[in-house]
């Protein structure tokens, strides 16, 4: 017998005798309801490959969870209805890989492989399409006719190398599209075929041990037959050491070349500008494509502008051009401004002053930016008559990415009747904005890739290769040290010399005074320290020496000009003496 | 005017006064552009009128999801304040009158919506409470001194009195911003308005002295001394001007006390609201825009499944989906000619009379209209494809047939959410928005999840059951069109079967158990018949009265599924109402701007369709433009690069891609423009972030990404 609590219809607990018989279709029904659960779990295992972290599931937030996946798929599908969008052709696994550690003369090869055979490529991956298909990392047997081309090219050596990486390119674009398994697998082997490389070409023992055992770390799971979680963790401990290893070494494998050695060196602006013009555009016929595209934009953008969005252009190429042209084409009669945000001397303050003083023509002045960003934006929202186009070329240039600047920005263009257009260039450009930031913009993206190049952009900028100003010093230094004395010149050449001496060695400080003085002494220039620090602080005020303290607190004295600078002046005071 | 210029950055045009009259109208610019654009007006006129509608819809409901909070934080506000009035002696109050009374408002962190609510609720506190209220945010404080100065002089805008203001401003001017001086305005302000309005005022407010209330809206992004400073001496001064205060918080309470040390925050006393998270929000942001026959506009699944994800997956912001929302109807109304249908049933088929033979042909060229000719018998093919006409009066049932498909898809929709969101493992979503997802994308009773709902459904217990098909027999009531009225009536009889099968079953039990009650057992027998039972099982399976109607139930869901919830592919004419183009609306609100650099440097031909530029992936023809040809050459380079390496790699290529006309030009000027066009490319590359000059090493520069982009 056994006691049985039963709820009742009227919710009142009760205790009585049961016979066997009702004890057993109770436990009969169980167990048929079990066996019911034990088909339910398979049904539900496919669920859940639908729905991406089925752990969750069970936790209040069910399935709230994304689907992931079904989102991703959404966005396949969606590429292959849009051709206009660039940004959804590759997944992110390719834009954010990490790399492998590169050979140093990787670029050299890859320069001359790509102006030996550019269009050959094509055919072989033709060839090989079934044997990428059929995923064998060693397709050595597929490549055999560009090792037939390659060896009628190159002689032995660099043909050991280069199918290496033509095979690495080959073997590339298998990786993305397959399973993370797989990915992790050739990515390994790619490790090793540079470790290879490293060994074969360079002949030093820069493989250190951390990368042979990370090499079996990730070799290892290569065989096992289902990818499980163990393995991710692998792969992303893996790509996380690589990173590491690449970023801890101080020292960097790359030649010794510098430019100076070369004739061409450095251009200034303008030569490059004449250089520039000579050189027909190419692909012009596709590019005025691409810009008519662009241009058939023009009155939705003025419609979305006008219905409280701020539009903003991404992709490559200068879009100063276009946004030039909608300016022409839109907004000729109505009030704006253009702000070149490369312009290097630009700033929140100028962009509200131009506001306060040329749009609302006001002459006061105001305490400080946010007082007049109130003043703006309580004029504007006064006046709903009142309308302003802001035009931005390079809204993430130096002087404008600045967090308090793209706070003002955003506060205006939040305004109803201001509207902003903008463009930008810069890889993380989007990583300005915050929420906050980006709800008061109210972006809409449009992409614009016009492969134009970035002349005005560029014009401004430091650049590396562009001799900004570089006649300037050394014109000043000739035209400073004519009006210095004989023996103040002295004095400088010296210590110029000893700095064109020790322009190979990376731990020169600069002179230290007492040294200084003493060779200053022998060549008779000086007869006192004092008189030395005289000349000095001459020097130091026309910023021709700075002195830095080093760690035995001794002054140490230097030029900060570069070397060839210097050279080019001494040379020149040699030829006029 | 030229716009660039080596001294100014900023170019201001002003057309003369005279021009700028003449402004042209929004409409113009939507149909302009578009040659052959029909009905543009119309379509324009109907987006702003559903705009509108949807947009004081979802006002009206924030406010109405806000009301309880706003209830409870009115009350605490005015319980927390009659302490100033008592004006007892009672040693409790004196203790509570050196606190700060504070309510710590927790909002989420979709901050970005968090102003609405804010404004909304300073409105409610002026018209309950108190007339000083005054919101002040992080950025406008950086330090007491300012603090103080923005609080005086909200303090002063709230002040309604117009004759005092001009006098008052001076003050603000004159006087220097401290605590003294604003109890001792605030003294004068109370006293005044006491003398000025003699009884009046004291009936209709309820305080002779009303509180100030002030509100931090992002609590989190204070500077901490600030915060400390301020609350220590406006406690000091709580007696004569009756403070209360506000925190916006977006993470959690805990960072009251990481913010403020013990000794500043036993000065306050907390009480803690929470406002309504923003997950419902959603969930009844789409109940009452998209759920429902009041809006005919409709999205598509895809479009639904990228606006929930933005949500969900960036940053939880109903702003966010609403903006999200306001972009497809524009772009449905901009690109769909047809979606002047788009509107209420009586209008859309006043305007069907009044299309013409343009939009007609339209028509006949939608996908789904063409399937419905097709299925049609010949001589009604005929006459649809050349009478204008017949056309227009078919088009005119087919959309009343499309409005009686929706109201019948929602509320079996509704039915259908009830019986699955309470299933175990929720098989087809626990929100009603996932069904709909997967409702909208295809035929739900093809998929394997709403399979097992339905095996599971078969499982269910009698009360649980009883406890839906009532729900269900609620929604279906609650609309008032009657098109599932014999449904119901199912509903109500399958309902009234369970009920009296309980009494029939209670007999039953009684005289069951009555007869077999009292049979001994022993463990090994009940094993032994236990088996036996389980063969006879089997063998032949009888259902119990419960099971049987219990499979009616389900059988009758699904057969209402089946029929009802079929996808909107199917109806004729669907694309007038519902919008489709996701891509779009991914494209321009969820951008990628990286992938598009990376796609523009490594696949040009994606843009430039030129045959010369076609390349398998990962490798790129040496005529492309420069710069892709310089990126592609500094990704082989590790960390730094060597400028002169990288220049020759460059010459080399570019010179092999122009070997055909090398002899039109000197060698040497040769070199120097490629030279040049080198310069150009790496000053690109800096320009675009991958490249930056370093000093480690002369004529070197750094790379600045890591992989492929």
């Amino acid at each position: 017998m056994m006691n049985k609590l039963e709820l009742n219809e009227d919710k009142v607990l009760e205790v009585r005798f049961v016979g066997d018989d009702d004890v057993l279709n109770h436990i009969l029904d169980r167990e048929g309801g079990a066996k019911f659960k034990k088909e339910r779990p398979q049904l539900l295992v496919n669920t859940k490959k639908i729905i991406k972290k089925p752990e969750y599931d069970l936790k209040e937030d069910g399935i709230e969870v994304l689907k992931d996946k079904n989102y991703v798929e959404v966005l396949g599908r969606d590429v292959q209805e849009s051709l206009k969008n660039g940004s959804a052709t590759v997944g992110g696994n390719k834009v954010y890989s990490f790399q492998n550690r590169k050979h140093p003369e990787k670029m050299a090869k890859l320069a001359s492989e790509l102006a030996k055979t550019p269009r050959k490529n094509v055919s072989y991956s033709l060839k090989n399409d079934p044997e990428i298909m059929t995923d064998i990392p060693q397709c050595s047997k597929g490549h055999s006719p560009s090792d037939e081309v390659q060896l009628k090219n190159n002689d032995k050596s660099e043909f050991i190398s280069t199918t290496r990486v033509l095979r690495k390119r080959l073997i590339a674009p298998r990786n993305h599209s397959d399973s993370e398994s797989e990915y992790s697998a050739s990515n390994s082997e790619d490790d090793e075929e540079v470790a290879q490389e490293f060994e074969e070409d360079t002949n030093k023992a820069i493989l250190s041990p951390k990368t042979q055992a990370q090499n079996r770390v990730v070799s290892a799971p290569v065989y096992k037959a289902t990818p499980s979680k163990k393995m991710k963790r692998d792969k992303t401990s893996d790509l996380v050491e690589e990173y590491f290893e690449a970023h801890s070494s101080s020292k960097v494998l790359t030649s010794d070349r510098t430019l100076q050695k070369l004739k061409k060196a450095k251009l200034d602006q303008q030569t490059l500008r004449n250089l520039l013009s000579k050189v027909s555009p190419s692909f012009s016929a596709e590019l005025k494509q691409l810009n008519q595209q662009y241009e058939q934009l023009f009155h939705k953008w003025m419609l979305q502008l006008h219905l409280g969005f701020n539009i903003v252009l991404y992709g490559l190429g200068s879009k100063r051009d276009l946004l030039e042209r909608f300016r022409a084409t839109m907004l000729q009669d109505s009030i704006h401004i253009v702000i070149n945000g490369f312009f290097p001397g630009i700033s929140v303050k100028s962009i509200l002053n131009s506001i306060t003083e040329e749009v609302l023509d006001h002459m006061g002045t105001f305490r400080n930016i946010l007082d007049q960003l109130d003043w703006i934006i309580n004029k504007f929202k006064e006046d709903s008559s009142l309308e302003l186009f802001l035009l931005i070329h390079n809204l993430d240039s130096q002087m404008l990415r600045g967090d308090k600047s793209q706070q003002i920005i955003a506060q205006l263009s939040s305004l109803r009747n201001i509207y902003l257009i903008a463009s930008i260039d810069h890889l993380n450009a989007p990583l300005m904005w915050d929420h906050v930031k980006q709800s008061l913009y109210n972006w809409l993206w449009y992409e614009t890739t016009t492969y134009s190049p970035y002349t005005e952009e560029t014009s401004y900028e430091n650049s590396l290769l562009v001799k900004q100003s570089g006649s300037l010093p050394l014109s000043s230094l000739t035209h400073v040290s004519r009006s210095l004395t004989p023996n103040a010149r002295g004095i400088f050449r010296l210590l110029i010399k000893y700095q064109l001496d020790n322009q190979d060695n990376p731990s020169y400080l600069g002179l230290s005074f007492q040294d200084f003085y003493q060779q200053c002494r022998e060549a008779f220039l000086v007869n006192s320290d004092l008189t030395l620090r005289a000349q000095l602080t001459e020097f130091r005020d026309h910023k021709l020496i700075r002195t830095k303290k080093g760690t035995d607190g001794v002054e140490y004295l230097f030029i900060p000009i570069d070397n060839g600078t210097l050279s080019e002046f001494l040379e020149k005071e040699e030829e006029e003496s | 005017m030229a716009t660039s210029s080596v001294s100014k950055g900023c170019f201001v045009f002003k057309p003369n006064f005279k021009k700028r009259k003449i402004s042209v109208p929004i409409e113009e610019y939507f149909n302009e552009g578009k040659n052959e654009s029909e009905d543009s007006k119309l379509r324009f006129e109907t987006y702003q009128v559903i705009w509108q509608q949807m947009k004081s819809e979802t006002e009206k409901m924030q406010e109405e999801l806000n009301k309880n909070l706003f209830d409870s934080l009115i009350k605490f506000l005015q319980k927390s304040h009659s302490g100033f009035q008592k004006n007892s002696r009672d040693w409790g109050c004196q203790i509570k009158l050196r606190e700060i009374p504070t309510a710590a408002l927790i909002l989420g962190v979709n901050v970005t919506d968090h102003e609405f609510t804010f404004r909304s609720l300073t409105e409610a506190i002026q018209n309950n409470v108190t007339p000083y209220v005054v919101k002040l945010q992080a950025r406008d404080c950086p330090d007491i001194k300012h603090f103080l100065q923005k609080l005086f002089s909200q303090l002063m805008d709230c002040h309604v009195d117009v004759e005092s203001k001009e006098e008052e401003k001076d003050i603000q001017k004159k006087t220097h911003c401290s605590m003294d001086s604003l109890s001792s305005w605030y003294m004068n302000v109370t006293q005044k308005t006491d003398q000025g309005k003699p009884r009046k005022k004291r009936t209709s407010s309820q305080w002779q002295s009303p509180p100030v209330v002030l509100i931090l809206k992002d609590m989190e992004s204070f500077t901490t001394k600030v915060l400390q400073d301020f609350i220590i001496i406006s406690s000091q001064h709580l007696h004569e001007f009756p403070l209360i205060l506000i925190f916006g918080i977006a993470t959690s309470p805990v960072i009251i006390h990481r913010l403020l040390p013990h000794a500043v925050s036993s000065l306050l006393c907390i009480e803690i609201f929470q406002s309504l998270s923003c997950k419902e929000h959603l969930t009844t942001v789409i109940d009452k825009l998209l759920l429902t026959t009041q809006f005919p506009f409709n999205l598509s699944e895809k479009v639904l499944q990228i606006l929930t994800s933005i949500f969900l997956y960036y940053d939880f912001s109903i702003q966010n989906f609403i903006k999200g929302l306001q972009l497809s109807l524009l772009e449905h109304f901009y690109s769909q000619p047809l979606s002047v249908l788009c509107c209420n049933l009586p209008e859309a088929k006043r305007r069907i009379n009044f299309l013409s033979d343009n939009q007609c042909e339209n028509i006949r060229r939608l996908p789904s209209f063409r399937r419905y000719v097709e299925k049609q018998a010949t001589e009604k093919q005929v006459a649809l494809l050349t009478n204008e006409r017949f056309l227009k009066e078919e088009t005119q049932s087919l959309l009343e047939s499309l409005h009686v498909y929706h109201t019948n898809y929602f509320l079996v929709l509704r039915c259908l959410h009830q019986f699955t969101s309470s299933l175990p493992k929720y098989p087809l979503g626990r929100q009603i928005r996932e069904l709909y997802c997967t409702c909208l994308e295809k035929n739900i009773w093809d998929s394997e999840e709403y399979a097992s709902a339905l095996q599971l459904l078969r499982m269910l217990a009698k009360d649980e059951l009883m406890t839906i098909l009532q729900k269900c027999f609620s929604v279906l009531n609650s609309s008032s069109e009657k098109q599932l009225g014999s449904t119901a009536k199912r509903i109500e009889e399958l309902l009234a079967q369970l009920q009296s099968l309980d009494e029939v079953k209670e007999e039953e039990d009684a005289s069951g158990s009555q007869s077999k009650g009292l049979q001994k057992t022993d463990l090994y027998h009940l094993q032994k018949s236990l088996l036996e039972m389980k063969e006879l099982r089997r063998t032949g399976k009888k259902q119990t009265k419960f099971e049987v109607l219990r499979e009616k139930v389900v059988n009758f869901i699904d057969s209402l599924v089946r029929e009802y919830l079929l996808p909107p592919e199917t109806q004729p004419l669907y694309e007038a109402v519902y919008f489709t183009a996701a891509h779009t609306l991914h494209e321009h609100l969820n951008a990628a701007p990286r992938l598009a650099l990376h796609t523009a440097l490594n696949n040009p031909y994606y843009y430039l369709k030129n045959e010369v530029l076609k390349s398998e992936e990962g490798c790129i023809p040496n005529v492309a433009p420069d710069i892709c040809i310089a990126y592609k050459l500094h990704l082989e380079c590790s960390r730094l690069i060597n400028l002169v390496d990288w220049s020759e790699a460059f010459a080399t290529v570019v010179t092999a891609a122009e070997k055909t006309d090398a002899n039109s030009v000197t060698s040497e000027e040769r070199n120097d423009i490629i030279h040049a066009r080198f310069i150009r490319a790496v000053s690109e590359l800096e320009l675009l972030g991958f490249v930056k000059p370093t000093k480690r090493k002369t004529d070197h520069v750094a790379r600045l990404t890591w992989g492929g982009c």
